[in-house]
């Protein structure tokens, strides 16, 4: 459902609350010492793998990359059943009709990125007709990118008017707004993009594209938790939030869920409001859930490429 | 296939015990020497979050405080007053270092007799202990500089007398600046938690400090009345509360005693409508739920400007439901227990009080352990200035809620209190900060934080929370006969 800011604040106003960066970094440290029970470990690293959409973004992908992609999404572990399959396949948009081939009769997602990725900065016709097209291919969860040029020369009308533009355009695809906070500067700005972002009709907000240096991190998380937990609270609607970029141990995955646990409550910790965007956390994951089961170390080959 | 979102539950982790070795008993440290007391007394410690006993103490009497003074005084006149400066840093210096080196030891001890949260001994009361220290044995060569125009010389025998909350803490924030500066010491720590000071008597052998330069004393009310009234004491120290530290100050009128005095607070935390709110709500939980509530800084007073106050409350509410409460030794634990049976008696009248005045009582929905002393973080709202909660303090973890509409109305309040000892101001306008720091009357004003501690930034009150400055180079002058020099 989309929002009219200016009606919006009219009934309820959404405010953007300012951040302390000293505190909110403190408070992600504290969050990340909290340690597991073990069978809270192996619940947190099976929930990880049910929450991850399993992603590759590359250039040199083919519809035999794709392929492949599915197989391990579907089927992480061909050795143990009792592994969950993974929430999503995250892939470009020309990637989507071998997607939806692989993934016929299953319950996995289909995540495309759309609207001239990863800047963002095409045509605004284009970029609503690539969301279009791969929603007609069979996207069923499309991932966008805020129009930083605009957010960040002050245009937040432009930025929005993009977003709720998009969200129509998803039709019943879930949209996902990237916001690329690694472009925004201080945690204000992603505060405010976050509010944006929802206002405007996200069903989930999203750390990064990966495709710059610097991707998600635990205070971002945190930062943009808190926007979720304001947004609901001041319109009653609950909005997901995807980590992605550089979250590679599996370690990394369950502090992540540790943040959403402590800020959004037990209610977030579902595929249907948390993701992970990742590839090789994958393998990560299934290593550590068989060495917790276990006791023993594997070797990473003892897992299938994905 | 639906799913039922998933609940991390936390692991209990302990830290062990097996670190510390505590003998049976305890005597008293003078001359160097561990020694019985003259009369034989002893009391118990106890760990407050089992009531279990750890170890028997010393109980000192006033033949005891003569025999400690006059080592104090030997020490003082037969070489360390007349140590040059770089040879006291370097004594400072070790004591430091086989701080940080023992550093885990003494924060398992300091939890289990005092029932702080191994988290806070391990990350702030023994890295600062360490850090004052080091601070000061910088300056015992460099007392020339610290007061222009000054020629700064010891005073003599410094009577320390330190509280409950901080053991380890404290005793460092007295001893290093007095040590540094060529004095020598009769410490007495408080009687619910001797046993980190008795375990720095062995860091003080172990760096060679001469005899009787730091002479330990465990006991009650009568070593330290028995130390105040000494007169081979040149000066006294004192930490703790209100009602003593008059009581110290009458007895010292008249006698030439110099004295410094940190006593209570009802500081208030101000929240303006235009914080970042999320870590407000962090700092206000850091600054009321710290240390139990046993901090003599802590922020009391909530006091919330009206557009936010209810969403903040809210916020503060929530936050409060994951404060985790129990075991001091599980490093998950945020609030440990209250440090004594007696302490936990004072702090739930003062709660029923507030109460019965009629303030509104939210209390975090914890479970408790069975045996020891618990108390639940608590906030009290609809509470008014006139309210018992608004101006005594309470030192446990309750949190009095007051509102107000302007920041001339916010100073007003913050003000009206017999305390003056710290404030928080929360707002993301820097000119309002200056403003609000110009007009509150506190020792220290902190800035979108609260509960941040520097050896190099001075510490103290106005009014009934006392006076005298510790920390920075000020922290120096109290041991300090600063002459003229004749230019």
């Amino acid at each position: 459902m989309r929002h009219d800011l200016a009606e919006l604040s009219r009934v309820t106003p959404v405010r953007v609350m300012a951040v302390d960066a000293v505190s909110l970094e403190q408070r992600a440290a504290a969050l990340a010492g909290r340690s597991l029970k073990r069978e809270a470990k192996l619940g947190a690293l099976d929930l990880a793998i049910r929450c991850t959409d399993y992603t590759t973004l590359e250039g040199a992908d083919t519809p035999g990359r794709i392929v492949q992609l599915c197989a391990k999404a579907v089927r992480p572990d061909p050795s143990d059943h009792s592994i969950p399959s993974v929430a999503a396949v995250c892939v470009y948009p020309e990637m989507v009709p071998t997607a939806v081939g692989c993934l016929k009769g299953t319950s996995i997602g289909i995540a495309s990125v759309a609207g001239a990725f990863p800047a963002g900065l095409g045509p605004l016709s284009a970029r609503l007709e690539e969301i279009r097209w791969v929603v007609e291919q069979g996207a069923t969860e499309v991932d966008m990118v805020l129009n930083r040029g605009a957010f960040l020369s002050g245009h937040y009308g432009v930025a929005f008017d993009e977003i709720a533009a998009s969200k129509d355009a998803s039709g019943a695809a879930h949209l996902k707004v990237i916001l690329e906070t690694g472009e925004l500067g201080p945690y204000d700005q992603v505060r405010k993009a976050s509010m944006l972002a929802m206002a405007a009709g996200a069903d989930f907000i999203k750390t990064s594209t990966g495709k710059i240096g610097t991707s998600a991190t635990l205070p971002v998380a945190l930062c943009m938790a808190e926007s979720i937990r304001d947004f609901a609270e001041q319109t009653g609607q609950a909005i997901g939030l995807k980590v992605a970029g550089g979250i590679r141990t599996a370690k990394q995955s369950w502090q992540y869920l540790v943040v959403i646990q402590e800020t959004l409550g037990v209610e977030w910790m579902h595929p249907d409001r948390f993701r992970i965007g990742a590839s090789s956390l994958l393998n990560e994951l299934l290593l550590q859930l068989r060495t917790q089961q276990t006791g023993r170390y594997q070797s990473l080959d003892s897992f299938t490429d994905g | 296939m639906d799913l039922e979102p998933v609940k991390l539950q936390y692991a209990t982790s302990r830290e062990s015990t097996d670190i510390v070795h505590l003998e049976k008993s305890y005597g008293l440290f003078i001359d160097g020497k561990m020694v019985e007391p003259r009369s034989g007394a002893m009391f118990t410690s106890v760990n407050p979050a089992t009531e279990e006993p750890l170890t028997q103490v010393a109980e000192a009497g006033s033949d005891d405080v003569d025999l400690a003074v006059a080592a104090a005084r030997r020490a003082y006149e037969h070489g360390w007053r007349d140590l040059p400066g770089k040879e006291r840093a370097k004594y400072v210096f070790r004591i430091a270092r086989l701080l940080q080196e023992r550093a885990r030891e003494f924060a398992v001890l300091e939890t289990i007799d005092g029932g702080k949260p191994i988290k806070e001994s391990r990350d702030v009361d023994i890295p600062l202990a360490a850090a004052h220290f080091f601070y000061y044995a910088g300056w015992a060569d460099k007392l020339g500089y610290a007061f222009p125009g000054r020629r700064p010389k010891p005073i003599g025998v410094a009577g320390q007398i330190i509280p409950w909350n901080f053991p380890l803490l404290m005793a460092a924030w007295k001893l290093a600046p007095a040590l540094a500066s060529g004095n020598t010491v009769v410490l007495k720590p408080a009687e619910t938690t001797p046993l980190t000071a008795l375990l720095l008597t062995e860091v003080l052998r172990d760096a060679d400090l001469p005899p009787g330069v730091v002479n330990v004393l465990t006991g009650d009310g009568v070593a330290g009345a028995a130390l105040v009234n000494h007169p081979g004491v040149d000066k006294i120290a004192f930490t703790g509360s209100t009602d003593v530290g008059k009581e110290i100050q009458r007895a010292l009128a008249g006698t030439g005693k110099r004295l410094t005095l940190e006593l209570g607070g009802k500081a208030a935390n101000i929240v303006f409508e235009d914080a970042a709110l999320d870590q407000a709500v962090e700092g206000v939980v850091n600054g009321i739920f710290f240390n139990q509530g046993h901090v003599c800084c802590a922020g009391s007073r909530l006091l919330l400007q009206e557009p936010i106050a209810e969403a903040f409350l809210d916020k503060l509410r929530s936050r409060m439901a994951t404060l985790r409460v129990g075991d001091p030794l599980d490093k998950n634990t945020d609030v440990g227990a209250i440090n004594s049976r007696q302490q936990l008696d004072k702090i739930s009248s003062l709660v029923d009080a507030g109460v019965e005045e009629g303030a509104e009582m939210y209390q975090a929905p914890c479970p408790l352990p069975e045996r020891g002393f618990w108390f639940r973080p608590t906030i009290l709202t609809g509470v008014t200035p006139a309210h018992r909660v608004a101006q005594e303090e309470i030192f446990g973890p309750v949190l009095s809620v007051l509102t107000f509409r302007t920041p001339e109305e916010a100073v007003a309040k913050a003000n009206n209190t017999r305390y003056g000892l710290s404030a928080g101001v929360w707002t993301e306008k820097g000119s309002k900060i200056l403003w609000m720091a110009d007009r509150l009357r506190a020792g220290v004003v902190w800035e979108n934080t609260f509960n941040r501690f520097d050896p190099a930034s001075p510490f103290g009150g106005f009014r009934e929370s006392g006076f005298g400055r510790e920390g920075g180079v000020q922290g120096l002058a109290p041991y300090l006969a600063l002459e003229a020099i004749d230019a």
